[in-house]
């Protein structure tokens, strides 16, 4: 199997805690600009693959590589946040006392320290990168407001936008519409569909609406390991799929 | 396209003319009233009340210091006022040296408690204190420094919230002990008093406390805008995202550690210059000032001015220490009811302080001259409709 030309690849990766296997030998692969959504009962090892890829948990053993040859297994949390994996936590973390378009400027790539920070402006370009996430995320016109004046979409929406300041290769999203207002779902939807080909994203989720109108692919977990791949239509009609999970 | 820097989102704040337009009032008339209105009339200022003021303002100076950290960065330090202290020591040091001669043992070089010691000859750390400059960079440098450290310790360690609330109330109850002692060697609990003069002008004349006010005012306002560009910067942003999450900040690729070292030391220098202002118009600087109460009175005058604004720190001090002067001559017993009093209610009630209840007062009232305005123009088009 070829590494090259992959954005994640994940090989025969395990975890256990206290003798229960989180993740038993999973193997997965995102392509560049691919939109993937991952399924799976509770329990199936979704978040703890999301905690293997952005370094919060080591695995027992296996391979995590980003890119054709970056190792993700020797890097920290925020190196890996570096090379550019980004992640969308289920609760909305946005800063409340600050507006929409500070938020965004907070979550800037580049230089971090306080004296650059303090003296250094931000750049036209900057500028520029700002009011185009605005854009993408649809809150051109909030931008001034606090983020606690937003709504709960609003707020999911917002983090995203946070992810893309980042500008990553790869965006793993936690369950971005739990919670939401059937029309929130529906802007999420586009807002998704609109990254697709420039990031590759992965979507863990559990509404099912939601993932056959978004997914080309959808991976469904089983106790930490991959049960089926393919297309919505394939995957529903998988026996094995059906008993442990949709049929359940 | 937006474009701004620091100094022009400054310069664009509406409160910071205000406050820095006042400030610049009261160094004028207060100095005029004391020198140049004669003493029989009812307008003038005496130079107790002028010196009070000045000590008010030094306390605001360590209010608009602890805002910085607390209201803007979430560190809430209840002992700073163990740099204020430091720095009054330091000014305190040199106004010792400056006696020379003219101490009650008349001995040229050692300050008095050290000839009723019987200590033959300077400590090595009194070396240097001569000199005003050398003075005025321990000043600035020694509550530095000490803030360098222990931030970096605590900060590096993330003791945060309550605990580190607790270490800086036991560093400043740690140094008192230390300054109590004769061995420490900054004259025990007695402290330093008797100052003759400072650069050679004489601390008994009205004239020089005249001046201390005026320069008490121009360091208030010339920190107040260092703490107004900090916060207003980009880094700025970074330090109130601190407060509000600090690990979403961390995962954001911020080293939270290093921004809160930074406004840590920068705050406490700017204590530690309060401290130096106020040992000569006070006439004394001994151990009690780094007494944990000093250091809560300072919290509590922040929370009653209102926090996160830095003038309503320098309101809160202004206000707090007035009353404070007015309740030890009248009911002195009543003092700490009163303060403890004072913070539960602001805490309960204004939990944006006065300045906060200012804000909310104006805003009232645009809404209701708002609403009486509209109400105007609907009767306006009823009428040409009828």
């Amino acid at each position: 199997m070829s590494i090259r030309g992959k954005t994640l690849y994940l090989d025969q990766l395990t975890v256990s805690f206290d003798g229960f296997k989180a993740l038993d030998g999973l193997n997965l692969q995102i392509e560049p600009g691919e939109l993937r959504c991952i399924i799976g009962p509770n329990g199936a090892g979704k978040t703890t693959m999301m905690d293997v890829i952005t370094g919060k948990t080591r695995p027992d053993s296996g391979t995590v590589r980003f890119g054709s040859d970056l190792n993700l297994l020797a890097l920290s949390e925020p190196e890996i946040a570096e090379a550019g994996i980004g992640r969308k936590f289920q609760r909305p973390t946005v800063f409340e006392q600050l507006t929409v378009s500070d938020n965004l400027e907070l979550a800037l790539a580049g230089e971090k320290s306080f004296l650059k920070k303090l003296l250094g402006r931000t750049t036209a370009e900057q500028y520029r990168r700002i009011d185009e996430v605005l854009e993408i995320i649809g809150l051109t016109a909030q931008r001034e407001l606090l983020g606690q004046a937003l709504s709960h979409g609003q707020k999911q929406w917002l983090e995203i936008g946070m992810l893309l300041m980042q500008d990553p290769e790869l965006l793993l999203l936690d369950e971005p519409v739990a919670g939401m207002t059937p029309q929130e779902i529906e802007r999420t939807d586009r807002l998704l569909q609109s990254l697709e080909g420039d990031h590759s994203v992965v979507v863990v989720e559990h509404d099912m609406d939601f993932v056959r109108s978004i997914a080309k692919r959808v991976t469904v977990l089983h106790e930490g390991r991959v049960l089926a791949e393919g297309d919505m239509n394939q995957v529903q009609s998988d026996p094995r799929v059906i008993e442990v999970y949709l049929g359940g | 396209m937006r474009k701004y820097t620091v100094w022009v989102s400054a310069r664009k704040d509406r409160g910071t003319k205000w406050f820095l337009g006042g400030l610049a009032l009261v160094a004028i008339v207060l100095p005029f009233l004391n020198l140049a209105v004669p003493q029989s009339s009812a307008f003038h200022v005496s130079t107790y009340a002028l010196t009070l003021v000045g000590k008010y303002f030094c306390y605001a100076m360590l209010a608009l210091a602890v805002d910085l950290i607390w209201g803007y960065c979430g560190i809430l330090s209840l002992g700073h006022g163990a740099f204020f202290a430091l720095g009054g020591y330091a000014m305190g040091m040199y106004l010792m040296r400056e006696i020379g001669p003219r101490g009650v043992y008349g001995n040229p070089v050692l300050p008095d408690f050290m000839v009723f010691l019987n200590w033959k000859s300077l400590p090595w750390f009194w070396y240097g204190f001569n000199h005003f400059g050398f003075a005025l960079l321990m000043v600035a440098l020694v509550p530095g420094v000490l803030a360098l450290a222990f931030g970096w310790f605590a900060f590096r360690s993330r003791v945060t919230g309550v605990y580190f609330s607790i270490i800086t109330q036991a560093l400043t109850y740690a140094l008192m002990l230390g300054f109590f002692r004769n061995d420490t060697g900054f004259g025990g609990n007695n402290g330093f008093t008797d100052f003759k003069d400072i650069v050679g002008f004489n601390l008994d004349s009205p004239r020089v406390h005249a001046f201390l006010l005026v320069i008490t005012l121009t360091m208030l306002a010339l920190s107040y805008v260092v703490c107004r560009a900090i916060v207003a910067s980009r880094a700025g942003r970074v330090i109130r995202a601190i407060r509000d999450s600090e690990s979403r900040t961390r995962f954001l690729g911020y080293r939270v550690e290093n921004y809160k070292l930074w406004v840590f030391v920068v705050s406490a220098v700017i204590a530690g210059i309060a401290g130096a202002l106020y040992v000569p118009q006070i006439g004394i600087i001994n151990p009690s000032e780094f007494a944990p109460l000093n250091s809560i009175e300072i919290v509590i005058c922040v929370a009653v001015g209102g926090r996160g604004t830095l003038y309503g720190a320098v309101v809160g001090a202004v206000l707090v220490n007035y009353a404070k002067t007015y309740f030890t001559t009248a009911i002195p017993e009543a003092w700490n009811y009163a303060l403890g009093a004072l913070f539960v209610l602001v805490t309960l009630f204004l939990p944006r302080g006065i300045t906060g209840l200012w804000s909310r007062i104006v805003e009232f009232a645009y809404r209701r001259g708002f609403r009486r305005e509209s109400q105007a123009a609907i009767q306006q088009l009823e009428l040409t409709r009828e």
